[in-house]
């Protein structure tokens, strides 16, 4: 790897109660780089990506993005935590997009992508509008700026959520199981829209189920399953050949 | 096998009388026969209180606009409004300390909830107006240091202070349990994604959480509205002239006492009439992302 990663996670750890759902993450990700985890339900593949942005705080070993600890700030040899304040502010540089796509329900369409960009990176309003119509555009929703999302499909929502996220030009996008919410007919138009996006250069880190996708769209897939990496590479290997039993047998399902 | 077509039978003379559109509605006897009963019940128990004498009418039209009445009517209102407004904000700050994952604010708000939810409206009033009684004077004192200021209790504590702490301090606690019920209500995941966009608490709370809850606070809002103007009459036993103390103190005078209570009645039931026009705007316009394509509005963010 010639840049420095944008990611940067060591020895993450991370348990529910007596659960261990993650045991031990290691994973760099580099600028640009599209990283697709895979893995069975439960496979702490979700927690992982909910860590990176500290909506989980994690029991042990570190995440670093863009250079800065996430949760803490090392002193010389002295590591303290973050204030919530200060947490906020690490995370205005990563975008997330949920399963639930998650908007906010009583906003238009124009108002959930201006929201942050405007009241929390505090951009001109007159550039946030311009900026956010263009990136609807993008999503190819212009017509339904002014509607509400309860009035728009699963997909149309997912589509709005993006470009929520990218409104706030993001360092890092995560992807929490996308395509997971919507009708089967409604997938396609969420990966065409990611598919986009990954083409352009933007470092992602995808959590799905969708192994196309993977094969087309990824750098690199990284398989889990029971808190740990069990394999990773590029597409083409870990997907068409993969060499350890557990992603074979996770594989063989979607066949 | 080929499909073998289906000829359309040919139409009977009688089937263009049977084209649904045309159809009538049976006569609703039933329903008539209700409509009817009912009115007559309705009108002959209004026509035996309109002729009867003992109520006064006069004497009720005659003091409706009477300057002390309509002067108790204006305390009434202005009580309520300040004890509302007082009790709304308060009552927000109680539910924020209420839910706070802080051990010792969500401890001081539920103490608070506790007691002023608790103990009788009418005993913290009384009790707020004689103050004096139990502490004669309140000073500002630093700890081991001097005195800064003290006041004469019987000074701070007027009818009309003890009525608006009284009655601002119950609907704190009535509204914290309210808003953090509307509060609760907003999906979980509203939260983690503004904050996932770097939002701070209080942004969150403002912009996001708060606007979703009005949907589950304002119907019980306006509730609480209604009947905190009723239970600004418990303030006349401190002898503050509201408008039930002002038709008291006019038929003390005259003994006309129940023609001055529907005055105070018709009142009341006025304003309550005028809040319930005012509580459907309100609900109407928080409510305007859940109705149908119809609405959606042309104008910028």
């Amino acid at each position: 790897m010639s840049a420095s990663p944008i990611v940067r996670a060591r020895g993450v750890c991370k348990a529910f109660g007596a659960n261990e759902v993650l045991k031990g993450i290691d994973l760099d990700v580099a600028p640009g780089e599209v990283v697709v985890i895979l893995g069975p339900s439960g496979s702490g593949k979700s927690t992982f990506l909910r860590c990176i942005n500290h909506l989980e705080a994690i029991d042990r070993g570190f995440i670093e993005v863009a250079g800065e600890q996430m949760g803490y700030r090392l002193d010389g040899e002295r590591l303290t935590r973050l204030s919530e304040r200060q947490i906020a502010v690490q995370r205005r540089k990563i975008g997330m997009v949920f399963q639930q796509f998650n908007l906010y329900g009583h906003m238009t369409v124009l108002q959930n992508v201006v929201e942050a960009p405007i009241g929390v990176h505090h951009q001109p309003r007159e550039e946030a509008l311009r900026y956010g119509r263009e990136l609807l555009a993008r999503v190819g929703l212009s017509d339904k700026e002014n509607a509400y999302p309860r009035q728009l499909s699963g997909g149309q929502q997912q589509r709005v959520a993006i470009a929520r996220a990218l409104a706030i030009r993001p360092t890092l996008m995560l992807f929490d199981e996308p395509t997971s919410a919507l009708d089967p007919e409604l997938v396609g138009e969420v990966l065409a829209t990611m598919r986009d996006l990954a083409s352009q250069g933007l470092t992602m880190i995808v959590v799905t189920h969708e192994i196309g996708f993977a094969r087309e769209a990824a750098d690199r897939v990284v398989f889990m399953d029971g808190g740990v990496i069990v394999e990773q590479g590029k597409p083409e290997d870990v997907l068409g050949n993969p060499s350890q039993p557990r992603t074979r047998s996770f594989l063989s399902r979607f066949v | 096998m080929t499909a073998v077509p289906i000829a359309a039978p040919a139409s009977l003379p009688a089937d263009a009388l049977r084209d649904v559109r045309k159809a009538h509605a049976p006569f609703p006897m039933g329903r008539v026969v209700a409509w009817i009963v009912a009115g007559l019940i309705l009108g002959g128990f209004v026509y035996i209180c309109a002729v009867n004498p003992n109520f006064g009418w006069p004497v009720v039209g005659q003091y409706f606009f009477d300057p002390t009445v309509l002067k108790g009517l204006s305390v009434s209102l202005g009580l309520t409004a300040v004890a509302m407004v007082l009790g709304i904000v308060l009552g927000l700050l109680v539910a924020v300390a209420r839910m706070s994952k802080d051990r010792l604010s969500s401890s001081l708000a539920g103490l608070f909830i506790w007691f002023f939810r608790g103990a009788p409206l009418l005993v913290q009033l009384i009790f707020w107006y004689n103050l004096s009684v139990l502490f004669p004077k309140i000073s500002i004192v630093i700890p081991f240091g001097p005195t800064l200021a003290s006041w004469d209790t019987n000074h701070l504590i007027t009818p009309l202070t003890a009525a608006i702490i009284g009655l601002s301090l119950n609907e704190a606690a009535l509204m914290a349990e309210i808003i953090r019920g509307g509060l609760i209500s907003v999906d979980r995941g509203q939260t983690e994604t503004a904050q996932a966009f770097g939002m701070t608490r209080g942004r969150i709370l403002r912009r996001i959480v708060l606007p979703q809850a009005m949907k589950a606070i304002v119907p019980p809002t306006g509730n609480q509205l209604i009947s905190m103007i009723k239970a600004t009459s418990l303030v006349s036993v401190i002898a503050m002239a509201d408008l039930l103390y002002s038709v008291q103190s006019i038929y003390n005078r005259t003994f006309e006492v129940i023609p001055m209570l529907l005055v105070a009645v018709f009142w009341y039931l006025l304003i309550t009439s005028v809040l319930n026009v005012v509580q459907g705007a309100i609900e109407r316009h928080y409510g305007r992302s859940e109705r149908a394509t119809a609405t959606i509005r042309k104008d910028n963010p």
